[in-house]
């Protein structure tokens, strides 16, 4: 396993650390930032860290971060896994709940048969071994929201096994730079969720909602092939978008469909593995690359200063951004597996092993379901790429937004604008204005249509791309104009009478020899000034790059085009006085 | 009109001879004069009348539902029974009332029979005995039989006959005794390591433990989930069958159930046992077995050798293995089942509200006898991970070489296996108890648990009275699934030994004088 070297970390951006290469040596600082978001009363621990990073940076002390996940994914079925009631989120409490949920003593389970599909799809796409034989045992431990004192899994024999999982990481500078990865899957099985514990500490009293109870978890383990918290976090980030796409799980953290336990230990390279610590119940993608990153830089200072990493379950605490022990209790159990005799071994055929005379509703082949297996999300950014010719970080973001790509699909079919402005326009404008307010796709008050009719408007050079920025701005403030209609009331259509603007270029560069006399020197801000003046005088409505083009009065003062095009052309945004419409760059989030 | 089989009563019930009503009457009589023998936990007199009046109707228009219309059935007290309390003998779950039927005392109900009530058992049917449940031992109707006391007289002088009583055997000692006692005409046991055939010995009735899988047992609440079968208890094989043929087949709720469609059970009247082939495990033959039992056991085998039968001895070499194996492998599982009884979602919950684990530790020690708690612990003791290797997989393995003891057998041409059911004769209670419930039950079982752990058919058939006048039993073994050969052949056999009918009557009524005099 080729274990990045954690050596040092920069800056948090969303998900703190990044991951540096054993090969890339070239040197970064100590951190800069706290990995804490700027939360006050952290800084010793930082401030701690920051001394073992120094440490590790004399390449001493090195050490290489191991870390390994389980995935709990809530499969996505109308029923529970062994018992007809329904699964919804949100319900009134215990109100989706059977006799064999709440473990009536005689109550036997029943394999729903979607969720068996589902495990057998997320497998295959996962590049899986699915067993054609797997077994269900019972797992023991009492918990108040577990009515059985055990939980259905497939301890032994799981349903799917050695499959593997690539994600791309983006490094670099301005994380343009991408790098792919695999995580192996050591196996996928079948078990049942538990229920809901609340605890009122107010009457002191512990409430309990069998809502969840015996839903159906895929819960997938990854393997300790991923060494920090951006590197899992993607990970997870990866098997969302796979679940989502194949529909065996709506794998909304924030719902706690998706749930990820993490495995930590650190050790020198070339030495054997350290001892773990178990980080549970980790339900958003950022706390989970915060408290790996957390549990790893704790450990490494642990045992530099000579103590040792105890084998125990901890929590992360997000308020304060560090892992806790849990109890004890709960962290070392013998859960006392035993077969689940009340279920026959699961069964699964392929098209070669199928009984001739085989009930189809009554048999599950393999092959059908791979037939069955919608495009993943790594061939559609490859197909981004190809397409469209975006840069792969750029499909990376598409996919990772929740309906960005969708949005994005919908601009390219209602634009004539070129794919690549359409990606810039919607990964860097509008991409940008969400993150701003902190909105989801869905919440946005600009329809991928008006964006398109913009783009149109763009792309027939009826407004300068200043303008557009504005007409955007407009867009998002007044829901229910056309861009078509804010470009009218606020007059920002381009000039197109190319005569008149050549006379009114003609008129500024009369008006201003010494300028045109520096621009004829190569003063590179000279043009710039007096394509400025004409803007003025036109009210922003001149098209730079057409002035650009005017002839100049004097034929011998040929301008730059031959040799300067590239210098003298303003960047788009650069020497526009329209207001500043984009977020603090260091404020966007990037891939 | 009770002593009769449930065909004859049926028979008479279709001719009008008797109506429904009148017979749950009749039933709840008796079964109120023999209260003293504890059978019944909980008598569901107004179920049955209003079961009664409904069958009533339908016989008035014509419209029988079959066999079952009308007859008087008990139900053993682990099978869960909608808006009727479900105890298994325990203080866990006293009180408990199911909100669902078993499937098999649905299909009971479907079929027109009259639910008297639920019968005693050991606690969670843990027990050889019918001694060891919250409500008390069940009394051996035998022990007021005629039969019994005129031999008893003639040995003992002047000692107190009550305090002689027999045990039923277990751990369906109650729906034995129900069935034995007249109080119904078919009754529901469970067998888990022969918790049917064993009482069903004692009591001198028809015990049928069927095939693994043949009938559900969604609704029964579990002992070890991979032994247990819902069991029949009757008066004759043929009712027997009847039963069998009703609660056989496919139960979408219980996976572990056949796909395969079911044929009523019909058994025809063998005449000619000539193409039999009759086993008779030599390993069956141990030093505790009754010389009496081992008599009749050779005199079955001679009979069906004059009838032209093959007789052969067979070997089942892992059977000295049955009970260690079984003790390992039930208390594992019941190690797991019993988890869910936490006081949480049903059932006792003791007064402690410090903490959860508080609560279950006090809900749990108040709510299982000793033997239940017993048993949980072994079985954890067993599961724990440094242990699972050394003695559940062990087991698993043992189970399935004696499994193979019977596949090997079967192969060999044998059609059914004949084995005594139990040692002896039905003992006295004071006699039984003088072991404990874990003895008693490895001794018990030795004839009964190996067909469990193989998942076979095999029916106890009252043969014979012993000396002292208490009904002896033999038990057939058939190949799995083949339940209705196994029952032919027992009812050849049955009609072969004319085994004599408890006279009960006039005793009952004398030990209701007794027991008003006391």
């Amino acid at each position: 396993m080729a274990a990045p070297v954690l050596r040092c970390c920069c800056s948090g951006r969303r998900w703190a650390f990044a991951c540096i290469d054993r090969g890339s040596r070239h040197g970064r600082g100590a951190p800069t930032g706290s990995w804490f978001c700027g939360k006050r009363g952290q800084r010793s621990v930082a401030q701690q860290l920051l001394s073992a990073a120094q440490k590790l940076r004399k390449g001493e002390h090195e050490w290489t971060a191991v870390v390994g996940l389980e995935i709990h994914a809530q499969i996505s079925s109308n029923s529970k896994l062994f018992s007809g009631s329904k699964v919804h989120f949100a319900a009134p409490p215990n109100s989706l709940v059977s006799f064999f949920d709440a473990s009536l003593p005689g109550t036997l389970p029943v394999l729903n048969r979607r969720c068996v599909e589902a495990a057998v799809m997320t497998g295959l796409a996962l590049n899986c071994h699915i067993n054609k034989k797997s077994l269900f045992d019972r797992k023991h431990y009492f918990y108040a929201d577990l009515p059985a004192g055990y939980q259905i899994t497939q301890q032994r024999l799981p349903i799917a096994v050695n499959g593997s999982l690539a994600y791309s990481i983006c490094t670099g500078k301005k994380q343009s730079q991408v790098i792919s990865k695999t995580v192996r899957i050591k196996q996928i099985q079948l078990e049942q969720d538990s229920g809901k514990t609340l605890h009122d500490d107010f009457r002191s009293q512990t409430l309990i909602d069998l809502n969840r109870a015996g839903i159906g978890l895929l819960e997938v383990v990854l393997e300790p092939d991923m060494s920090c918290g951006e590197e899992a976090a993607t990970a997870v980030r990866e098997l969302q978008l796979i679940l989502q796409a194949l529909g065996t799980s709506q794998a909304i953290m924030a719902d706690g469909q998706l749930r990820v336990d993490a495995n930590i230990s650190v050790h020198h390279p070339g030495e054997p593995l350290g001892v773990r610590t178990e980080v549970k119940n980790l339900n958003s993608a950022r706390f989970l690359a915060k408290a790996i990153d957390y549990e790893i830089q704790r450990q490494i200072k642990e045992l530099e200063n000579g103590g040792e990493i105890l084998n125990e379950t901890r929590s992360f605490d997000y308020k304060l951004g560090c892992t806790v022990p849990m109890r004890d209790k709960e962290g070392k159990q013998d859960y006392r597996f035993i077969p689940e005799p009340n279920l026959p071994p699961l069964v699964i055929y392929d098209s070669a092993s199928l009984p001739a005379n085989a009930d189809p509703q009554q048999v599950i082949n393999i092959d059908r379901i791979r037939e069955q297996i919608p495009e993943l999300p790594s061939v559609t950014r490859e197909k981004l790429v190809q397409q469209y010719g975006m840069l792969p970080e750029h499909s990376l973001t598409l996919l990772n937004e929740v309906g960005l790509l969708e949005f994005f699909q919908n601009v390219i079919k209602e634009t004539r604008a070129e794919p690549k402005k359409v990606t810039s326009w919607v990964l860097n404008t509008f991409l940008g204005f969400l993150k701003q307010e902190n909105l989801a796709v869905s919440e946005s008050p600009v329809t991928p249509s008006a964006l398109a009719e913009l783009l149109n408007l763009l792309d027939r050079k009826a407004i300068s791309s200043a303008a557009a920025k504005q007409v955007f701005e407009e867009l998002w403030r007044n829901e229910g104009k056309t861009p078509a209609q804010i470009v009218s009331e606020k007059q920002l259509e381009l000039m197109q009478d190319r005569e008149a603007l050549e006379q009114l270029c003609h008129a500024v560069m009369e008006e201003h020899p010494q300028v045109v006399m520096d621009m004829k020197k190569g003063n590179p801000r000279a043009i710039n000034k007096l394509i400025g003046l004409v803007r003025k005088a036109t009210l922003n409505r001149a098209d730079p790059t057409a002035m650009f083009h005017v002839p100049p009065p004097d034929a011998e003062a040929e301008p730059v085009e031959a040799d300067g095009r590239e210098r003298h052309t303003p960047a788009s945004p650069h020497p526009d006085p329209a207001p500043r419409v984009l977020p603090p760059r260091d404020q966007q989030r990037r891939p | 009109m009770l002593g009769r089989t449930l065909r004859e009563v049926s028979a008479a019930l279709k001719q009008g001879q008797i109506t429904p009503t009148e017979l749950c009457q009749k039933c709840l009589s008796l079964i109120k004069k023999t209260k003293f023998l504890n059978a019944y936990i909980t008598v569901s007199e107004e179920v049955a009348l209003k079961q009664a009046e409904e069958s009533e109707k339908r016989y008035k228009k014509d419209h029988s539902l079959g066999y079952l219309d009308g007859i008087p059935v008990a139900v053993k007290d682990n099978f869960s029974t909608s808006g009727i309390e479900t105890t298994c003998a325990s203080n866990m779950l006293k009180g408990y009332v199911p909100p669902y039927n078993a499937t098999v005392v649905q299909k009971l109900l479907d079929q027109g029979a009259l639910l008297m009530g639920k019968t005693n058992l050991d606690e969670f049917a843990m027990g050889s005995g019918s001694t060891d449940g919250v409500f008390g031992p069940v009394k051996n109707p035998w022990s007021y039989s005629k039969q019994y006391r005129e031999k008893r007289k003639q040995k003992l002088h002047g000692e107190n006959e009550d305090s002689h009583w027999l045990i039923t055997g277990g751990s369906s000692g109650g729906s034995a005794a129900a069935v034995s006692a007249f109080t119904c005409f078919a009754a529901l046991g469970s067998d888990t390591g022969g918790s049917t055939r064993n009482p069903a010995a004692n009591c001198g009735v028809v015990g049928l433990k069927p095939s693994y899988g043949l009938v559900s047992r969604h609704g029964l609440i579990p002992l070890v989930n991979s032994m247990d079968v819902p069991g029949i208890f009757t008066r004759c094989v043929d009712d027997a069958a009847i039963v069998l043929g009703i609660l056989a087949g496919h139960d979408p709720k219980d996976s572990t159930t056949i796909q395969d469609p079911i044929k009523p059970f019909m058994l025809p009247n063998l005449t000619d046992v000539s193409k039999l082939c009759i086993g008779i495990p030599k390993e069956y033959l141990v030093p505790e077995l009754s010389s009496e039992v081992q008599s009749l056991w050779f005199k079955a085998a001679n009979l069906f050798e004059s009838g032209g039968a093959k007789v052969i001895e067979v070997s089942l070499p892992h059977t000295s293995y049955s009970s260690v194996c079984y003790q390992v492998l039930c208390t594992s599982e019941v190690a797991s089942n019993m988890a869910r009884f936490d006081g949480l979602e049903y059932g006792h919950r003791c007064d402690i509200d410090v903490s959860t684990e508080a609560m279950y530790a006090a809900t749990r020690q108040e709510g299982f006898n000793d033997v239940v708690k017993g048993r949980i612990l072994a079985g954890n003791f067993f599961l724990l991970k440094e242990n699972y290797e050394n003695y559940f997989i062990k087991a698993q393995k043992v189970r399935r070489l004696i499994a193979n003891d019977f596949v090997n057998v079967f192969n060999s041409g044998v059609d059914v296996l004949l084995t005594p059911t139990i040692l002896s004769e039905a003992i006295p209670y004071v006699e039984f108890i003088k072991e404990d419930n874990r003895t008693r039950s490895a001794q018990n079982d030795i004839f009964t648990q190996a067909v469990n752990m193989a998942g076979l058919p095999a029916v106890s058939v009252p043969v014979a009275l012993s000396e002292q006048g208490l009904p002896l039993g033999l038990q057939f073994i058939g190949r799995a699934f083949c339940d209705q050969q196994l029952l032919t052949i027992a009812k050849w056999f049955e009609k072969q030994v004319q085994f004599p009918v408890i006279q009960l009557q006039e005793l009952i009524d004398d030990h209701q004088s007794f027991k008003m005099k006391s």
